[in-house]
């Protein structure tokens, strides 16, 4: 579930008009301080032990080897051998940066803008416009494990749809689009954009209903044309909507997981970060050292946009 | 669709903004959308066919063809081997974590939006940013630590967290209180400075003010993230395959990670499993999707 997870928030934050008369803190009696100390006590306990805590102990971890049985005593020094060990020698680590790059870049170029595309449709006075929502935004309410069963079914070498149309399944020639290396990225990546454009679609909707319709009309009877009245009128002023979009986008690039995990573990050809993680957590190859130094890489590309998203979206509280 | 096609008929590049306007949808974008609607389809429509259809229909003719009838029983078998249980632990697991997760986060929400504190913005920034993450990132000291709690064994017969329902619900609150902390937090402050207050002049304590007046005001904005929350934690698949080991006591989202292996090359089967996946979904959605979009995108229209 992934990514959408996140980032929605922005969407929320309407301009509004804030008034100084918030309530002080030394006005309080001393339970209703406790009362309040507990409000925000005890959540924002659960969030630095469960969160913010164990986040930096993947930091920790990355700098020493533990093959995670015994007790945490036997932790032992490593240095930065691990970052070494991952950057130089582990065969799975560049490739799974490059999908998860590849990632990224499909969303980006191919998913989001087929969601926005849908959203500028249909906020044309389209008929049926609520049949053709629904439809498009009904995969967005199914998790990307199913999300991958549901694929199977359409992709199977013997006896998927494709193949069935194509006339090859079971077949010597026929594609096992999950199975094939070469393909199965893009494949995955198809049943992604099944999910994450009807997302984009119904967040960028919502954005557009909030334009200020005398501004298209205007520009309609300026003689602008369809695309003039998108990128020069409705695009700016969807600047907070933009940049959710864009925050979604490299946020669930960089958390995707559930979906090449249930296809093959994340292995064979469609190897990310987080799948590696996982990998080095439990059975076989288990070294959490080295899983960790791979969280690590993942923590830091991830703060990037997170850190990026929050400064701007919380600037004006900040100032106020 | 015929008659969609026909009332658009003019033609496009007239230069007359007023024509322009009446042809602006013009019959390509229906094609386009219906193309599109179409293909966005077909997958849960090839899903639920595949359900169907029994098995021995499909291995005569294969599974693209038609005929052969049309049965339940791949329904009543996925059910009998584990999914009815599976069905149930997902619900021990998201209701109980829907209810924790709105409730802490309307507390925190209420503490930090209708009172003035030092540290409000760094409180929410810490709470946003943590349900950005990937969870992955926390899963080895999180498995290591659930791992070393101890429980009595008459809470947990693995004598810790792991293989719990507690462990994975205690998770998923930890993912979500960020976002409902966000959003209800905005919410909060929309509401009239006042309210607060005339509360206090009534001498009403700081709990009574969150119970008998901002909780109440809440209800739309709690409602839709209620919908939103338990799509969202019925689809996690992250965290019980970390934390539970035991397969009858996956939720269903996880469980269908073992569906390939249980089923070999019975699609019809697992084409059923998918389905009962699905179903509980569905409902919320043509029920509640009013709710669930409110949700996703609270806010853009009323602050």
């Amino acid at each position: 579930m992934t990514v959408d997870q996140a980032v929605r928030p922005e969407t929320i934050t309407a301009p509004r008009e804030r008034r100084p008369t918030r309530k002080r803190l030394k006005t309080l009696s001393t339970t209703d301080k406790v009362v309040l100390g507990m409000m925000v006590g005890i959540p924002t306990l659960i969030e630095a032990c469960l969160i913010w805590l164990p986040s930096l102990a993947s930091i920790g971890l990355s700098f020493g080897r533990w093959d995670g049985i015994g007790s945490p005593t036997n932790i032992t020094s490593a240095g930065i051998s691990n970052y070494t060990y991952i950057f130089t020698n582990y065969p799975s680590f560049w490739p799974a940066v490059l999908h998860n790059l590849i990632w990224l870049v499909f969303l980006a170029v191919i998913a989001t803008p087929l969601g926005v595309l849908l959203a500028v449709l249909l906020d044309r006075k389209i008929r049926f416009t609520r049949i053709y929502q629904s439809i498009f935004f009904l995969p967005v309410m199914l998790s990307l494990a199913l999300i991958g069963i549901i694929w199977q079914l359409i992709y199977s070498s013997d006896n998927g749809l494709i193949d069935s149309l194509l006339g090859i399944a079971g077949k010597p020639q026929s594609i096992d689009f999950f199975g094939d290396k070469s393909i199965n990225l893009w494949a995955a990546l198809v049943a992604q954009t099944w999910r994450h454009a009807g997302y984009v679609m119904i967040l960028y909707l919502a954005g557009l209903k909030g334009v200020d319709l005398s501004l298209k009309e205007a520009a309609a009877l300026d003689g602008a044309t369809a695309w003039q009245t998108f990128t020069r009128i409705v695009f700016p002023v969807m600047k907070p909507i933009n940049t959710v979009v864009i925050v979604i986008t490299i946020i669930e690039a960089l958390r995707s997981f559930d979906l090449v995990y249930i296809i093959n573990g994340g292995t064979n050809g469609l190897e990310l970060l987080s799948a590696l993680v996982v990998r080095n957590l439990q059975g076989e190859g288990q070294d959490l050292g080295v899983g960790s130094a791979i969280a690590t890489v993942l923590l830091v590309l991830s703060l990037v946009p997170i850190i990026i998203y929050l400064s701007r979206t919380f600037r004006k509280d900040r100032t106020e | 669709m015929s008659a969609t096609l026909g009332t658009s008929s003019v033609p496009l590049g007239t230069s007359n903004p007023i024509t322009r306007n009446k042809s602006r949808n013009s019959p390509w974008i229906y094609v386009f959308l219906t193309a599109v609607a179409v293909l966005w389809l077909i997958p849960l429509v090839w899903t639920l066919y595949t359900s169907l259809r029994p098995n021995a229909a499909t291995t005569r003719l294969g599974y693209f063809s038609v005929g052969g009838g049309v049965t339940f029983s791949n329904f009543s078998t996925a059910w009998n081997s584990g999914f009815a249980g599976y069905l149930l632990n997902s619900a021990l697991i998201t209701v109980p974590a829907v209810i924790i997760t709105l409730f802490l986060a309307s507390c925190v929400a209420f503490a930090v939006s209708r009172f003035a504190w030092k540290f409000n913005v760094s409180l929410l920034i810490l709470f946003t940013a943590g349900n950005l993450l990937p969870p992955q990132i926390l899963a080895t000291p999180i498995y290591q630590l659930f791992k070393n709690i101890p429980l009595p064994l008459t809470v947990s017969d693995s004598g810790s967290l792991l293989n719990t329902y507690y462990g994975v619900i205690v998770m998923n609150v930890a993912f979500q209180v960020g976002f409902c902390t966000f959003v209800l937090s905005n919410y909060m402050k929309a509401l009239p400075d006042e309210l607060g207050e005339a509360a206090r002049v009534d001498g009403a304590s700081v709990w009574r003010q969150y119970r008998s007046i901002i909780m109440p005001l809440c209800r739309p904005a709690l409602g839709a993230l209620a919908t939103l929350e338990v799509i969202w934690i019925y689809n996690d698949f992250f965290w019980a395959l970390l934390l539970v080991q035991t397969g009858s006591r996956l939720p269903i989202t996880t469980a269908i990670n073992n569906l390939k292996g249980e089923f070999v090359n019975n699609y019809n089967l697992i084409a059923a499993g998918a389905m009962i996946t699905v179903i509980p979904t569905l409902i919320i959605y043509f029920v509640l999707q009013r709710q669930f979009v409110a949700g996703l995108t609270l806010g853009a229209s009323k602050g």
